[in-house]
């Protein structure tokens, strides 16, 4: 009998383990082994609407990094300061709303318009959101739930800001380039401007509250404080693609309410990768063009959407981002055992 | 007179809605966002045996409870197992399914005004002058008998025992030879079960439609929240409470608001008391 069998061994390239340190500096390789995941994710981002053929798929890039910007709050929330949040669509309306009462009726540009935008409706949403910080479990996933729903019922109920009609005749921005670039642009923004955060001094406390919220406490840090704080960027992420988006689409309307935007946030997280940043977006690149593909399948994409997520997250937790990471920083070989 | 016998009627149909959702989490620590699509999927059930299939109702209404039960102990069985304990995955793996469910049966064509179920009684009569008919009365009875029986069930047999053992501390269960995972499984058959009476009982006082999936999800959380999340009797009590606030102001403040008093009672419940009515021993453990 053949005892002899092989096996698959795995090694940490020793290039990332220097890496992780100060020496990365010290050649051209290693600069490289560093920088070049980050130049193709750029360099594509910025190239990928003069890559993609005709106006509708340029459209489609836009709305693709309308939803990273959503899922990079999904994710940051989530697992890094371990807030679930499924209601993207509230951070969305808000922010879209705001901005459409600010340029439809006071005649503000959308220069101004989306930064206050995105403030306003951070505060406000954080502000709503406060009762349930306190709390460890699944009520900041219920609130958030409910919000969205409530919002747009109540909306159509009083027929207050536009009612079922929406807010016609938003500005749009200069011309198409001009607004192309200014959602990419803030995507890589946003994508970098999170990653530093959850490296500086106030990530480690976030993670701490995800991990041990006790211990936190013990620290002597009001741990209420922190998650605040947490929710205002995540919110403010969500209010600044929907301010951008109703610039984007002229209009306002209860559709900004809608289930596609809590749900697909989600699944571009679950299948790029929770908890990498980059992964979301990745996610994002993948699940918009395909959910543009089944447009004529209505509801049906929901269902789609739903069945990946579920698909994923029971059986393949980790997502493509995590998995690619680790193939990046492995060398594999068969070794005889 | 009327808000009285309207309000009772109302809290014992949110009792039914909630129950199942509190009956699941209080076992299994398993928030079921699944709930509200399984209520509206018993509904469709029912009414595809009654009317596709030409069943007799009592038949098609047996047959739903059978397979929505299944339905339930599988769910738990191949999905919510995997990723219990996880906080995130389980909410968004339960959610993700009653959204499946949900907008699967809006693109089936499950939409519009033709799908009605039967009531089973015809015919109404009057107490002190306001006309009630069976079907509402029979809600009202349904429950009572619900919730009598499930008090029975899980102070007398040896399955409840092995159920409210779960509950209170799954180590010491498990010590004492309770399966933990079949446990789990056949609480959510029940709380499945649970959802789908709901449906068939409350379904025939109008259409069946799938926004009502999301109106019964917020409904049961808001009530399983206001009375203490896992507590069954808070679960109860806090119907009750949020019942006749709902009836009350849509006597006083027009029916539009009546969503919004469940926002408003999960709020209040999170300032005052994040526990609920009946949560008190979990106090520790959830306010950080």
């Amino acid at each position: 009998m053949n005892t002899e069998q092989r096996r698959r061994e795995r090694l940490d390239r020793g290039i990332k383990i220097r890496t992780d340190g100060l020496y990365a500096l010290m050649s051209w390789r290693e600069l490289s082994y560093l920088t070049v995941p980050r130049l193709v994710l750029i360099v594509g981002m910025l190239a990928l609407p003069v890559m993609v053929p005709g106006m509708y798929w340029q459209k489609v890039v836009t709305i693709v990094c309308i939803y990273a910007l959503l899922a990079i709050s999904f994710d940051f929330l989530a697992h890094y300061v371990g807030l679930v949040s499924l209601g993207g669509a509230f951070f969305i309306g808000a922010g879209g709303y705001i901005a459409a009462i600010l340029n439809a009726t006071y005649g503000l540009p959308p220069l101004l318009t989306i930064p206050i935008a995105t403030v306003v409706g951070a505060i406000i949403c954080t502000v709503l959101l406060l009762p349930c910080l306190p709390l460890r479990g699944v009520y900041f996933a219920i609130v958030t739930l409910m919000y969205p729903l409530m919002l747009a019922r109540v909306i159509e109920a009083l027929d207050i800001l536009g009612g079922t009609d929406g807010i016609m005749g938003v500005d749009s921005f200069a011309n198409r380039w001009v607004e192309q670039y200014a959602v990419i642009g803030m995507v890589l923004v946003a994508l970098f401007a999170v990653r530093r955060l959850v490296n500086l001094d106030i990530g480690l406390v976030f993670r701490a509250v995800m991990d041990n919220d006790q211990a936190v406490r013990a620290s002597g840090m009001n741990i209420s404080y922190y998650k605040a704080i947490a929710v205002f960027i995540g919110s403010a992420l969500g209010c600044l693609s929907g301010a951008c988006l109703v610039h984007i689409y002229m209009w306002c309307g209860i559709s900004l309410f809608a289930l596609d935007f809590s749900i697909l946030p989600i699944a571009a997280t679950v299948i790029g990768g929770g908890g990498t940043l980059v992964g979301p977006v990745l996610g994002c690149l993948i699940l918009v063009p395909i959910s543009e593909l089944l447009r004529e399948f209505g509801t049906l994409r929901i269902v789609f959407y739903a069945l990946i997520l579920m698909g994923f997250i029971v059986f393949r937790s980790e997502g493509l981002m995590v998995y690619g990471e680790r193939k990046y920083h492995q060398l594999q070989r068969w070794v005889n055992v | 007179m009327d808000i009285l016998i309207y309000g009772t009627i109302n809290s014992v149909a949110l009792a039914l809605m909630a129950l199942g959702f509190a009956l699941v989490y209080g076992i299994s620590r398993v928030p079921n966002f699944a709930h509200g699509a399984i209520y509206v999927l018993s509904g469709f059930l029912t009414w595809t045996f009654l009317r596709s299939l030409g069943l007799h109702y009592a038949l098609s209404i047996f047959l739903t409870m059978v397979i929505i039960g299944l339905f339930g102990a599988l769910l738990y069985q191949f999905v919510l197992i995997r990723v219990r304990g996880m906080a995130i995955s389980e909410i968004i793996a339960s959610y993700a399914m009653g959204l499946a469910i949900l907008e699967g049966l809006r693109w089936g064509g499950f939409k519009g005004m033709s799908y009605t179920l039967p009531v089973f009684i015809e015919g109404s009569f009057s107490i002190g002058g306001i006309p009630v008919d069976y079907q509402r009365v029979l809600v009202v009875g349904v429950g009572a008998a619900i919730v009598t029986s499930l008090w029975l069930f899980t102070h007398y047999t040896r399955l409840g025992l092995a159920l409210r053992g779960m509950a209170q501390d799954e180590r010491a269960a498990l010590m004492l030879g309770i399966d933990s995972d079949i446990m789990a499984v056949v609480a959510m058959a029940i709380g499945a079960m649970l959802a789908g009476v709901a449906g068939v009982l409350l379904l025939p006082l109008g259409n069946i439609v799938v926004e009502a999936g999301y109106n019964v999800l917020i409904l049961a959380i808001a009530v399983c929240i206001v009375g203490g999340l896992g507590s069954w009797m808070g679960a109860v009590l806090a119907a009750f409470i949020i019942g006749f606030a709902q009836i009350l102001t849509v006597v006083y403040l027009g029916s539009h608001f009546q969503m919004v008093v469940a926002l408003l009672a999960i709020i209040l419940t999170l300032i005052l008391k994040p526990s609920g009515l009946f949560g008190m021993q979990k106090q520790l453990e959830e306010r950080v």
